[in-house]
């Protein structure tokens, strides 16, 4: 059994557009009690922000995303986070994380077309001293982002009426 | 003259005569009284919004499908043994004791069936004798009262009261009780009310039955989807029960499986062994695929429904409380996934209730008398619909109550 906090997290983050009045109901809770735990979880910074999940590729906007692994040295006493500071800075670089395995850094990237994604790299990311070497993929279809499938097939195809 | 001798006179095939080739008992079923408003729902599906659909909404979970995918794959396509597989058997066996502190051999105290309304009519036809009697408290799964009449016997219903959440009381229990009685239907969490009965409860009906020569059959479909604090209670689970009892479960309502068509039942060897006679002569044996989806079902039976009931509460907590804001007074059902709120307050009857709503506001739902006489002034609305549905038809139920309702 999950918590209180943990429950409305998880509903939040299905759907950030619940009402606290609403929130309340399916918990079990009084309003007050929601909204006090949701101011908590802000100042707490467990609650980042709010936002929407966007098929940009329905739009005009559709900008690129590459997943780019990058390899670094570590430096004396700040390891990778100083180095993965001075990448995660950048706007246009929407994920960051450092990783076990064959590589360090797993930067996602996105901007509006190829050109600008490689230039960002080769003239960003590739001239720091840290980085011995990166390599970039680019997406070329999302399929399920965040738990939500973007192509919907799940029809309701039930009968009308079953007792 | 009887009318078999009647036809033999005729000279004549008489093809406009069919009904009269049709057998007593099939002739006692009476057609669904709503018949009228099932036409009109039909009619109007893919309009409306239904929240009239007696099954999950979810799609069964993943690992499940993908188990009935590498069955297929592996050629597992032939009949299994009539019980149903003893993999399946055992891994159901497993389920009841480490989630109910049941237990039963699974060589000879459960049979797979096909769907738990198989394995209803099984216990059905292995018990009862022309002119039995069989006790079935109204309101309930509409299958209950057919089945005891395809058998021959003769169904007397309780008529549980709003009063009581609709929960089937000692008194009602004993009141029923003849010479001829000989099998007790119980569907708790309820099909369509969303009552359940809790341990004293259930106690109060065995004080009853203790000394009574009568059998019971314990539907728990929807064992697994109970809210608050209390898990379900099995009535098999308390003192006497056991040897006299069979439990009807199934992976349909928990598991979101309807479409795999599998259920099973636990009890007496003696019982099962009955049932299972029956079941190899009708039906051979439940398809194989669905009892190997069905196996991961069992073996990670927490994992997949948690999530499915933490959602079907919320729901269930926002559509009760949006009945109540709509002016119906509706007492807080703690199992399955229905909610049966008095309609009486806008002076229609259940049946123009659902007709009106669904002509007026595009929103499906089932008269409250489609489950028994009793259920008259009430509706079953059903949470198994996504939560931007049920938001939708909640408010839209406001909006009707609101022009027959003073004060919403």
């Amino acid at each position: 059994m999950i918590g209180k906090r943990e429950e409305i997290l998880y509903l939040l983050e299905q759907n950030a557009k619940l009402t606290h009045n609403e929130i309340a109901v399916m918990t079990g809770q009084s309003v007050e009690e929601v909204e006090a735990l949701i101011n908590e979880l802000e100042e707490q910074d467990v609650i980042l922000g709010y936002g929407a999940l966007v098929n940009w590729e329905k739009t005009t906007a559709a900008p690129v995303t590459a997943l780019i692994e990058v390899n670094v040295t570590p430096q004396r006493d700040r390891g990778f986070d100083a180095i993965a500071q001075r990448i995660y800075r950048y706007p246009e670089v929407k994920s960051c994380y450092l990783m076990s395995g064959g590589y360090d850094l797993m930067v996602i990237l996105e901007d509006t077309n190829l050109k600008d994604v490689a230039m960002f790299v080769s003239e960003k990311i590739a001239p720091l001293d840290s980085v011995i070497s990166t390599r970039t993929h680019f997406v070329l279809r999302k399929y399920k982002m965040n738990g939500t499938e973007f192509i919907k097939e799940d029809e309701d195809d039930r009968e009308a009426i079953i007792l | 003259m009887t009318k078999q001798d009647d036809r033999q006179n005729n000279s004549r095939f008489d093809i406009t005569d069919l009904e009269s080739f049709l057998s007593d008992r099939v002739q006692s079923v009476p057609p669904s009284g709503i018949r009228k408003f099932f036409d009109l729902a039909n009619e109007m599906k893919g309009q409306v919004i239904s929240l009239s659909i007696g099954e999950p909404d979810f799609v069964t979970p993943w690992a499940i499908r993908e188990a009935g995918i590498y069955s297929l794959e592996q050629g597992h396509t032939h009949y299994s043994p009539n019980q149903g597989y003893i993999e399946l058997r055992e891994a159901v066996s497993d389920y009841m004791s480490s989630g109910y502190d049941l237990n039963f051999d699974a060589r000879s105290e459960i049979v797979i069936s096909v769907g738990g309304s198989e394995a209803i009519d099984l216990a059905v036809r292995a018990i009862i004798n022309e002119g039995d009697e069989v006790i079935i408290p109204e309101p309930c799964f509409v299958a209950y009262k057919a089945c005891v009449k395809l058998a021959g016997g003769v169904p007397v219903t309780i008529d549980c009261k709003p009063e009581n959440d609709f929960k089937l009381t000692a008194e009602q229990l004993e009141a029923a009780i003849t010479p001829k009685t000989k099998l007790l239907m119980l569907g708790y969490p309820n099909n369509p009310t969303g009552a359940v009965m809790e341990h004293d409860e259930l106690m109060s009906l065995v004080e009853v039955l203790r000394d009574k020569q009568i059998l019971v059959l314990s539907d728990e479909l929807y064992a697994e989807l109970t809210y608050g604090d209390n898990k379900h209670t099995s009535i098999i689970s308390l003192p006497g029960m056991r040897e006299r009892s069979v439990l009807i479960g199934g992976f349909s309502k928990a598991f979101a499986m309807t479409g795999w068509r599998i259920g099973y039942a636990c009890g007496p060897a003696v019982l099962i062994s009955a049932m299972n006679k029956i079941h190899q002569y009708a039906i051979m044996s439940s398809p194989s695929t669905a009892q190997e989806a069905a196996m991961e079902a069992m073996r990670n039976s927490e994992k997949h429904v948690t999530p499915m009931r933490e959602e079907y509460d919320r729901r269930r907590r926002y559509v009760v409380n949006a009945c109540r804001e709509a002016g119906l007074e509706c007492f807080e059902p703690l199992g399955a996934f229905y909610v049966f709120p008095d309609i009486r307050a806008t002076g229609l009857t259940s049946s123009e209730f659902c007709e009106t709503f669904l002509q007026e506001e595009k929103v499906a739902i089932v008269p409250g008398n489609a489950f028994g006489e009793c259920g008259e002034g009430f509706v079953r609305i059903s949470y198994a619909a996504s939560m931007e549905n049920i938001r939708e038809a909640m408010r839209r139920l406001k909006s009707f109550t609101g022009r027959r309702i003073n004060n919403v």
